[in-house]
């Protein structure tokens, strides 16, 4: 085919070259078996050098869609308790979520506290989730899939799941129904007596 | 131009796909296989450019929909979150913005070495046209999306458009009032835009599948403007082409990002960052750079509906630039006296632009006309009668005897 030869007269014409530039030795040398040639280091390093560029592109084009700044700074807020008695709770809105923020009396502290680990389908004791016992602060999206679950509700007078029926004790604490984990506690800590930071 | 098939499918899943869809054996036939006139120069690597940009503006434009808000009351401040929150949203929004500069920077190259080397001439005339309407395409994408930020130059530049269309005769008001969905340049105007703005690429996307195809079906022109002779004429496009657009590109990829980067605002207008306002206009208004020359035909002419036939003209008149010009010569390489009057011609264009960005006062009108005239007499005069008195040069025998003076057989160039 006459493409063929076209393409063996420009091998030919390379191969020259090397020739009259450098001498005879360097055209044997990279002809070596085993060695690489020059082409195929010039294939390796313009391949390198293009996937690394496209990684470096593609990285902004995907992560333009994480939380932006405006969202990043929403993340974290304070709340007065001030008006929170004993036995009433406030839902606030942190992060695009309920962040339920319970005080708890007496009764359901002690609740809380007796229950055996071994009986917990996520053992968790109450300490660890509440630092303060009194207040019990808790992102209220059920484990399960998602949905706002009902204060004082269920069999364990904690909070109740009406989507698919799971039941969280005082503590927000699994018992029963299809939910895989406890409420999740959020970071918070109090900036004073009666205010406190999420986030 | 286009022979046998010489794609070989080598697994079983490509010998499947073969004998059902062979979309392998088109893209092979198509990019890597296709015989292409081994004398190609630089100027038709934009071809390649041009694909480039589309897709770059496509994939850019889709990502700042997922954050921009097409309200009146939003927009402008939508585009400053994009600017100031969105991770990397200047990044992304710089390459959009500086992009369609980018890109009707390559296509005015790619239409300019079309006229040089006549690759509008039989039988290459749909291939031209179907340019022609991605060109067209292109202007209105690029004026859609100018709107969307909601700046001052966008409203007055939308509000100065649409009443362009205010100027046909009995049914221009009704038609004003019908694009912009109102009284004035307004909400559903911002609206309609923004979706049509989204639309138009993907329409100019299936023209140039179009475009490709028929310039696939011809092959491609050459410097030489003879037509391909034997297969001594042609390398195969990969890799002797893929390369050379390749490199092309970067280089090209270079010049943009010098624009992205350090003078990302150089070609938009600082009247822009000034949130739109109904009751003020700028007191000096100009579209984008690449709209000029035909803004400054525009104002030249001293009448409302001639100013907008003249304007419109001065596009239309591309879709019968092969039949305006009676040579049956392609390259100006064999066409001195063409060479000569092409490089006025595109002298011409830059100073209708350099008029385009010049307050309408003075002696820049007489200019202006001066330039109008010349630019319409360049297709209607010059091109039709320099056909029948030049003297063309010698034409080679074939593209291997113009690169291969002495034999055929010689690899010395």
């Amino acid at each position: 085919m006459c493409r063929i030869g076209l393409q063996n007269r420009l091998e030919a014409r390379v191969s020259d070259t090397n020739t009259t530039g450098n001498g005879t030795t360097e055209t044997k040398t990279a002809s070596h078996e085993g060695e690489p040639n020059r082409r195929a280091f010039l294939h390796l390093t313009t391949g390198a050098f293009a996937a690394i560029g496209v990684a470096n592109v593609a990285w902004p084009l995907i992560d333009q869609m994480n939380p932006d700044a405006s969202m990043r700074a929403l993340a974290s807020i304070e709340v007065d308790l001030d008006a929170v008695e004993v036995g009433q709770s406030l839902t606030i809105t942190w992060r695009g979520k309920p962040v339920f923020i319970r005080r708890r009396t007496q009764d359901e502290i002690r609740d809380a506290k007796n229950v055996s680990l071994d009986a917990l389908p996520d053992p968790e004791a109450d300490k660890s989730r509440a630092e303060n016992p009194e207040w019990l602060v808790m992102v209220g999206v059920c484990t399960h899939l998602g949905c706002v679950p009902l204060g004082q509700a269920g069999e364990f007078n904690g909070w109740f799941c009406p989507c698919h029926g799971s039941h969280y004790d005082t503590s927000g604490r699994i018992r029963k129904g299809p939910a895989p984990k406890n409420l999740e506690i959020p970071p918070y800590q109090f900036v004073s007596d009666s205010r406190i930071k999420i986030g | 131009m286009s022979g046998e098939s010489t794609y070989q499918p080598n697994n079983g899943f490509t010998k499947w796909m073969d004998t059902r869809l062979p979309l392998l054996r088109l893209a092979h036939d198509s990019f890597v296989d296709y015989p292409t006139p081994k004398n190609l120069n630089y100027w038709w690597t934009f071809g390649g450019i041009l694909t480039f940009c589309l897709v770059t503006q496509i994939i850019t434009g889709i990502i700042l929909a997922m954050h921009y808000t097409p309200h009146v009351d939003h927009a402008f401040n939508s585009v400053e979150h994009i600017m100031r929150n969105v991770n990397h949203g200047w990044l992304i929004r710089y390459i959009h913005a500086n992009g369609a500069s980018m890109f009707f920077l390559a296509v005015y190259i790619h239409i300019f070495r079309g006229m040089y080397y006549g690759s509008y001439k039989a039988p290459r005339e749909v291939l031209w046209i179907l340019g022609v309407i991605i060109y067209l395409l292109m202007m209105a994408a690029a004026f859609m999306g100018y709107v969307l930020p909601w700046g001052q130059m966008s409203l007055w530049g939308a509000t100065v458009i649409t009443n362009l269309f205010g100027a046909i005769p009995l049914v221009g008001d009704s038609i004003a009032t019908w694009l912009w969905g109102g009284f004035s340049v307004d909400n559903p105007t911002l609206n309609r835009f923004f979706s049509l703005h989204y639309l138009i690429p993907f329409l100019i996307f299936g023209v140039v599948i179009l475009h490709i195809w028929a310039l696939h079906v011809p092959g491609n022109n050459n410097p030489v403007g003879i037509s391909v002779k034997s297969e001594q004429d042609t390398v195969p496009f990969h890799p002797y082409y893929t390369v050379k657009d390749g490199f092309a590109l970067v280089v090209f990829m270079i010049l943009f990002s010098y624009f992205v980067f350090f003078a990302p605002n150089v070609l938009g207008h600082a009247d822009n960052y000034i949130p739109a306002n109904p009751l003020v206009t700028p007191a000096h208004i100009v579209p984008e750079w690449y709209l000029l020359p035909f803004y400054a035909i525009l104002r030249a002419v001293p009448d409302k509906l001639g100013g907008v036939i003249a304007m419109v003209g001065a596009i239309f008149i591309l879709f019968v630039l092969p039949w305006l010009d009676t040579s049956k010569i392609r390259s100006a390489r064999y066409r001195p006296l063409f060479k000569q009057f092409f490089l006025i011609f595109v002298v011409n264009c830059l100073v209708l632009g350099y008029l385009g960005a010049m307050p309408a006062e003075g002696v820049y009108i007489t200019l202006a006309r001066i330039s109008t005239i010349y630019y319409f007499a360049h297709f209607l005069i010059i091109l039709p009668l320099l056909g029948l008195v030049e003297k063309p040069r010698e034409i080679p025998e074939s593209i291997s005897a113009s690169i291969l003076p002495e034999t055929a057989a010689s690899p010395a160039e």
